[in-house]
């Protein structure tokens, strides 16, 4: 978080004005905030799972059960059943007929009950290996109306880990600009919500373009581009206060803002030396480093997750591709050498693997690469994609896309296997930035 | 040069002034001489644009004190540099910063003012077309506004004049997919 050490360090900073602003900000819940989820594409190697009604979930102002059944079906990992096909409905381990699920082909299922208690709820569930005929989890929440869904998304994380090993990234949250109008008439918006695109909540609004929105390690500041002064900067912005600094406002362009893993400094692009060049600001100081040194353009930093290299894009070839610069030998290697145009590339969690924009013969598409192997991969079937962002648990890829004209976000699994759709009900939606873990 | 050549006669300077228009290759640094108050009407699709030349046209711009000072077509070159240019886009070509030769007579006159004008500041804003990504398109955006410029220091406008804002595909003047969208929003325009 911005600490009140950190902010007043950056007032005392002198040669850039520094403003805390409050007032642009807006919070506001509307439902037409929300995006609602469409699956593209399921895996043909989801597991088959049951995830049977809670009890008392009649007077409940949220379907837990249902919420959980969406986030593991979203995930590509899963195919749940159908409620319509489930021969009982049990919600204890203790009323679970293994035989009979074995006859319906799930391997895993998931039953649960909701009391009241204190004001709010009380959930408990069971999680069982239905073809090992074991119990695999026993848990125990509790929740308040309007945390009901944060609750199911928890319950979602932990069947996702019980069953994966790989920690559930339901309960994270994803930012991402809207865009209304054309011309000299155009409202801008960021936002924040729920990974599955629910409890939508902007949190800046301008008549002037808002870019490249980055989640700090924490998940408490969201980095971005704003033109409101009539030109690029670079503020910080607390999500939860709206409290906000202008971090950067040099001559030209002030773009593409990157987290260090560590959330001590931030990489950008700046061209206020001639063209645009990645530096490296430490954020207690405000000390600026370049990094690279050439006629070409140079801009969309991402850290590896060690904190040692940066991916950027550059078209020193000629064309956009990627490059990583290794901070300890001061030098920057080519990665991609397939196709004339990738760009905008992001490091999966794990460090091995990295996702970009790529210009194929069909169109802009998203796509891995190894970087061992060096392979590249396309994920998407849409072909107007860009702004790829990786879960924190390097599952899925979103990013943005077209359909019937209109910016929407879509996500892809990690091995291009499923993939969905988060249309707004309008207006253009773009540049998604998916929140670390909490 | 003409505009600074007061000894031409009258005839002269029509002269001049008409072939610098036909040739739009007419560099005036007559930024004492506006305020011109020709009454003639002249064709400005040299400029592409079509908008009628009357005093009031120059109105805004003038800093000169004289009514008295020049008549009919003499006028006219000077009147040009004391009109901001009704063109205040161009286009480019996919992927490219470079200034495409039906385009140069606008820089030209742009140029032309700004000489003239050198207490006048103007906004270049680079734009792309929406196609690759967002903050590469923002770094094409500003390379074509600083091809405009470039143009204009070499045409002889002072750098302290010109400032260079990118918008990349953020601030499209069409929407919508094709190349005819996509023609109209890579651009450069001229924001005084």
């Amino acid at each position: 978080m911005i600490t009140p050490g950190y902010l007043s360090l950056c007032r005392a900073a002198r040669f850039v004005q520094i403003a805390v602003l409050l007032a642009v900000v807006l919070f506001s819940s509307a439902a037409s905030a929300n995006l609602t989820i469409e699956i593209t594409r399921g895996s043909d190697r989801a597991l088959p799972i049951g995830v049977v009604p809670f009890a008392g979930a009649e007077g409940m102002p949220e379907d837990v059960a249902q919420i959980v059944q969406n986030d593991l079906k979203r995930s590509g990992y899963f195919a749940p059943l159908g409620r319509d096909a489930m021969l009982a409905r049990p919600h204890r381990a203790d009323d679970v007929a293994f035989g009979e699920w074995r006859s319906l082909d799930v391997r895993y299922l998931l039953v649960g009950r909701a009391e009241s208690a204190d004001g709010g709820y009380q959930i408990a569930y069971d999680l069982l290996d239905i073809s090992g005929g074991r119990p695999m989890l026993q848990e125990r929440i509790t929740a308040n109306g309007n945390s009901l869904r944060g609750a199911a998304h928890r319950i979602s994380d932990a069947v996702f880990e019980a069953v994966t090993d790989i920690p559930g990234a339901f309960s994270t949250r994803i930012a991402y600009v809207t865009s209304k109008g054309v011309g000299e008439r155009i409202d801008y918006g960021l936002y924040v919500a729920d990974a599955d695109g629910h409890n939508g909540r902007r949190v800046l609004r301008s008549d002037e373009p808002i870019m490249s929105p980055a989640w700090s390690p924490d998940g408490e500041k969201l980095a971005y581009v704003s033109f409101e002064s009539q030109r690029p900067a670079i503020y910080v912005q607390q999500v939860a206060s709206g409290e906000r600094i202008k971090l950067t406002d040099f001559e030209g362009i002030n773009g593409a803002p990157a987290w260090s893993p560590d959330g001590r400094k931030l990489a950008m692009s700046l061209s206020k030396d001639g063209q645009p060049e990645i530096y490296v600001m430490n954020l207690a100081n405000r000390s600026l480093q370049r990094l690279t040194h050439n006629a070409s353009i140079d801009t969309e930093p991402d850290w590896a997750p060690d904190g040692r290299s940066l991916l950027f894009t550059s078209d020193r070839s000629g064309g956009p591709q990627l490059y990583r610069y290794r901070l300890a030998r001061d030098h920057a290697e080519r990665l991609t050498f397939t196709g004339k145009y990738n760009a905008r590339g992001r490091f999966g969690p794990d460090g091995e693997r990295i996702f970009m924009v790529h210009r194929s013969r069909d169109g802009y598409q998203i796509a891995r690469q190894t970087l061992e192997s060096g392979r590249l991969v396309i994920l998407s079937e849409t072909t107007h994609d860009e702004s790829p962002s990786i879960a924190p648990n390097g599952t899925m890829v979103l990013f943005a896309t077209q359909q019937g004209g209109r910016g929407v976000l879509s996500a892809v699994s990690a091995d291009g296997r499923a993939s969905f759709r988060l249309p707004a009900a309008q207006g253009d939606v773009r540049e998604p930035a998916w929140s670390p873990f909490f | 040069m003409f505009a600074s050549m007061p000894s031409l006669t009258p005839l002269a300077r029509s002269l001049a002034a008409a072939l610098a228009i036909a040739a739009v290759a007419g560099c005036s640094t007559g930024a004492t001489q506006t305020g011109a108050s020709g009454n003639a009407t002249h064709d400005d699709s040299a400029y592409g644009g079509s908008a009628q030349s009357t005093a009031a046209g120059t109105a805004g711009a003038g800093t000169g004190t004289g009514s008295q000072y020049g008549s009919g077509t003499g006028a006219v070159g000077q009147q040009a540099d004391a009109r901001i240019p009704e063109v205040r886009t161009i286009y480019f070509d996919f992927d490219r910063d470079t200034i495409k030769d039906e385009y140069e007579s606008v820089v030209m006159a742009h140029a032309r003012y700004l000489r003239a004008n050198d207490d006048t500041r103007i906004i270049l804003k680079g734009h792309t077309d929406e196609r690759g990504t967002r903050e590469y398109n923002l770094a094409l955006g500003e390379r074509r506004a600083n091809a405009v410029k470039r143009f204009l220091r070499v045409q002889g406008v002072s750098g302290s004049q010109v400032n260079v804002v990118s918008y990349g595909e953020e601030r499209p003047a069409a929407r919508g997919q094709g190349e005819a969208a996509y023609t109209k929003n890579r651009r450069v325009e001229f924001t005084y």
